[in-house]
């Protein structure tokens, strides 16, 4: 049996774990709130920017000579995945299920004898991918500096992906990231964006004709490049709020098991002491009777 | 019959603004500007730099943008854009880093006519509302 100062020990080193774990929880808990809002606030513009470019693809007649980001470049051999994942740990399975989720495709991409490249966007994603696949890891971006997300990373992520994409460095381009549900639940997202997946094209007939200015072949090249960055952009507040929602119920786990670790080590703690009292006892009176 | 509609604006953060009593908008399309009054066919059209003018009931608001796409469908205005500044409280500081960064921009040698062209623009709107 451990000494009672051992125990002493180990009891004082999970309490201050059970703080760091109780506090890293509150503060994922109030980021979680502001993530969550800036998701439902960027929503509009995702869900805007994704109705005009499927109005603007419906009315193209001509699918030959439409801009190459929306119809592909008619080849399917070189495959581009972007990574998302956080630049911090202690967040549960948040990166171990995009990871997961990736490296499933990846098999997939290889096992077809296509050729496969990676972006990782944030840290860990990096870390728990270039061992096995460091040789496909063509760029790695992360964002640490930035404290909150804005538009102005995804458009970097953006024109990277776009800058790769004219040389024709790839075909196919996906992006993974997690998507938030509720605290408990982010769903890790497959999602391709070039070529730009309209087979769900909405119901609501374009019965009234636009007035385009300038050409649609001119509006719809410019807009797709923005509907990438917008895409990154969306997938970026997502992946924040499954972040600290994962952080939150992951701490909150630790919190609780740290307690429980608490109470247990407390009745070993004070059992040892009560038999090192008992042995003490014993000792003085067998003593006192040999007297 | 009232001559009003609806304007939403919408940047990547949040929705920016939305107003239900407007009469009147005058936005920088990219081949000029074009104002939109109610029953306006239904237009899609790009943003150039500059400045958008939003006549309502209530008064009127001038909002400087970068760039932008803008969807009149059914009495309903919608604009996107990445950056847009109300010009009521707008920080000089601001604008001197976005003139400063464009200007920069306009002295690299590989960027072509258009970007050329809306960089230009960007700085004549920008030293006129400084």
């Amino acid at each position: 049996m451990a000494s009672l100062d051992d125990l002493k020990k180990r009891i004082s080193s999970v309490k201050s774990t059970q703080k760091i774990t109780k506090a890293m929880k509150m503060v994922a808990a109030a980021k979680l709130r502001r993530a969550q809002e800036s998701a439902e606030k960027g929503r509009p513009y995702s869900d805007k920017m994704n109705n005009i470019i499927l109005n603007l693809s419906n009315g193209i007649s001509d699918i030959e000579n439409a801009p190459k980001l929306l119809s592909g470049t008619g080849e399917n051999k070189v495959h581009l995945c972007i990574v998302m994942t956080s630049d911090r740990g202690l967040c549960g399975g948040f990166n171990t299920n995009i990871i997961k989720k990736a490296k499933q495709y990846f098999q997939k991409v290889l096992d077809e004898g296509k050729t496969l490249k990676i972006i990782t966007v944030g840290t860990k994603g990096y870390d728990q991918l270039k061992r096995l696949y460091g040789d496909n890891i063509i760029e790695r971006i992360s964002f640490k500096e930035s404290k909150n997300v804005n538009y102005f990373d995804a458009d970097k992520v953006g024109k990277i992906v776009i800058e790769k994409f004219e040389k024709k460095e790839f075909d196919v381009c996906t992006i993974f990231y997690n998507q938030f549900k509720n605290v408990i639940t982010q769903i890790p997202q497959e999602q391709q964006i070039i070529p730009l997946n309209t087979s769900e094209k909405h119901e609501n007939s374009l019965e009234d004709n636009y007035e385009f200015e300038p050409e649609e072949d001119e509006i719809l090249s410019n807009l797709l490049p923005k509907n990438i960055s917008t895409q990154i952009f969306k997938a970026m507040l997502e992946n924040s709020a499954s972040e600290q929602g994962s952080r939150m119920s992951a701490m909150d786990n630790a919190t609780r098991n740290a307690g429980e670790m608490v109470d247990k080590l407390t009745i070993e703690y004070n059992r040892s002491r009560q038999a090192a009292i008992t042995k003490e006892l014993i000792e003085i009176i067998s003593g006192a009777e040999s007297l | 019959m009232s001559e009003e509609y609806s304007v939403e604006i919408v940047n990547p953060e949040k929705s920016f603004l939305s107003k239900d009593d407007v009469t009147e908008v005058v936005v920088p399309a990219f081949e000029g500007e074009i104002g939109i009054l109610k029953d306006h066919i239904s237009i899609i059209s790009f943003l150039k730099p500059g400045i958008i003018k939003i006549y309502s009931k209530s008064g009127e608001d001038s909002f400087y943008v970068n760039d932008g796409i803008i969807e009149f469908k059914n009495n309903n205005l919608s604009i996107l854009t990445s950056l847009i500044l109300n010009l009521k409280d707008i920080e000089k500081e601001k604008i001197s880093e976005i003139q400063k960064s464009a200007e920069e921009e306009l002295n690299k040698s590989d960027i072509n006519d258009q970007e050329k062209y809306l960089l230009d623009q960007k700085l004549e709107v920008l030293k006129s509302i400084n």
